[in-house]
């Protein structure tokens, strides 16, 4: 359902301000949700400051020299620190992107608002739980599916067939476009939203995969699909630069073209 | 985001410009008095206003609605395209507006 405001438990409070590190002779102002399930508190926003010249450029060498310097206590996700993995992904200055990519100077506002990515629920920091996605890709089933018998070397693939597959495959899961999205924010338990229905672009395009007919099946519904109004947040978001609304439209468009 | 807000807003706000409209036509129907109160009320600045305003929710509505279906044809998604696409519906909408008042204005003389 259409929420404007936030649950009670969820209004932000005063958050605790911690003094500039000694001796730094610039420094970048860092305001971080903070949350934690074990206090009984509402979400409060920390503010720190970062030693610029002991620190790495990106947002996220920003958190982790947080983390090591102020406040070990400071919760977030991240592993690859190369736009590879999609695990720091959180909404950073009012966009959602990956903390790892994003440059600190690349933020305009005085301070680096960090806060965890929209309308999911929160395990701690600025760490969502992201189950309900990881369900509805599992959802799409994402794997080949076949029917003829598997061949003795590997499925073939024109090189002019692979290339269908480009903007689709490079998708990390990280999760910033289907956060973005406002219908996912009030449907969620019903539309599967932007990431995994790319993936599912992703298998419906794959010309080895022989399931064609049940993928569509399975996305013939008012919501799993059509709650997409075409609002773009999901391609605007995109820290990969990739375009699920585009590819939620040729998804639209082959389950027309079939009944045609 | 902004522009899918505007697109839903305008489209609600067409039902009411379309009760409007019904209101104009059963008065005209019902006689000349009726006729008449419909007359003082459009006549009137508000009225006026009223009418301008739905004049331009119909404009960036079918505008919109245009760049809605170019976009359920599948084109239009890179951001150069899409940004022109909504920016051209947000202009070409008051600017249709504004022509089709000094058009009406310009034939009617502001009756």
């Amino acid at each position: 359902m259409v929420e404007f405001a936030l649950p009670k438990n969820s209004k932000i409070t005063g958050g605790k301000t911690w003094p500039k590190p000694e001796g730094a002779t610039e420094t970048r102002e860092f305001r971080v949700y903070r949350w934690n399930p074990d206090d009984g508190k509402n979400p409060s926003v920390d503010v720190y400051h970062v030693d610029k010249h002991d620190c790495g450029p990106m947002v996220l060498d920003g958190l982790i020299w947080i983390k090591n310097h102020i406040d070990p206590t400071l919760t977030f996700r991240r592993s690859c620190r190369e736009g590879v993995c999609g695990s720091c992904a959180m909404n950073i200055d009012g966009e959602n992107t990956l903390a790892c990519t994003k440059a600190m100077d690349d933020v305009k506002d005085t301070a680096v608002k960090v806060n965890p990515l929209p309308h999911q629920p929160v395990v701690k920091d600025l760490v969502p739980d992201l189950t309900n996605f990881y369900a509805q890709y599992a959802s799409i089933e994402p794997w080949l599916q076949t029917v003829t018998p598997t061949p003795q070397k590997e499925w073939r693939q024109s090189h002019e067939d692979r290339e269908k597959l480009d903007g689709l495959y490079e998708c990390i899961l990280c999760a910033c476009c289907s956060t973005s999205c406002p219908s996912y924010w009030w449907n969620s338990d019903r539309f599967l939203g932007p990431a995994a229905l790319l993936q599912a672009t992703r298998w419906v395009k794959d010309s080895r995969d022989e399931a064609t007919g049940e993928r569509l099946d399975n996305l013939e519904d008012p919501f799993r699909i059509y709650r997409c109004h075409t609002i773009m947040n999901c391609a605007k978001a995109c820290p990969k630069g990739l375009n699920p609304s585009e590819a939620i439209a040729n998804l639209k468009l082959k389950l027309v073209e079939r009944q045609i | 985001m902004a522009l899918s807000i505007v697109h839903r807003a305008t489209g609600v706000a067409l039902y009411f410009g379309t009760l409007l409209l019904a209101w104009w036509l059963i008065a005209a129907a019902a006689g000349p008095a009726a006729y008449s109160n419909v007359q003082a009320f459009t006549g009137s600045w508000i009225g006026r206003l009223v009418l301008f305003g739905y004049t331009w929710a119909l404009m960036h509505h079918l505008l919109s609605g245009v760049r809605h279906f170019i976009w359920d044809l599948g084109y239009g998604f890179k951001t150069a395209d899409r940004e022109w696409l909504t920016w051209a519906a947000l202009i070409g909408g008051v600017t249709l507006t504004v022509l089709l008042w000094i058009v009406a204005y310009t034939i009617g003389g502001g009756r």
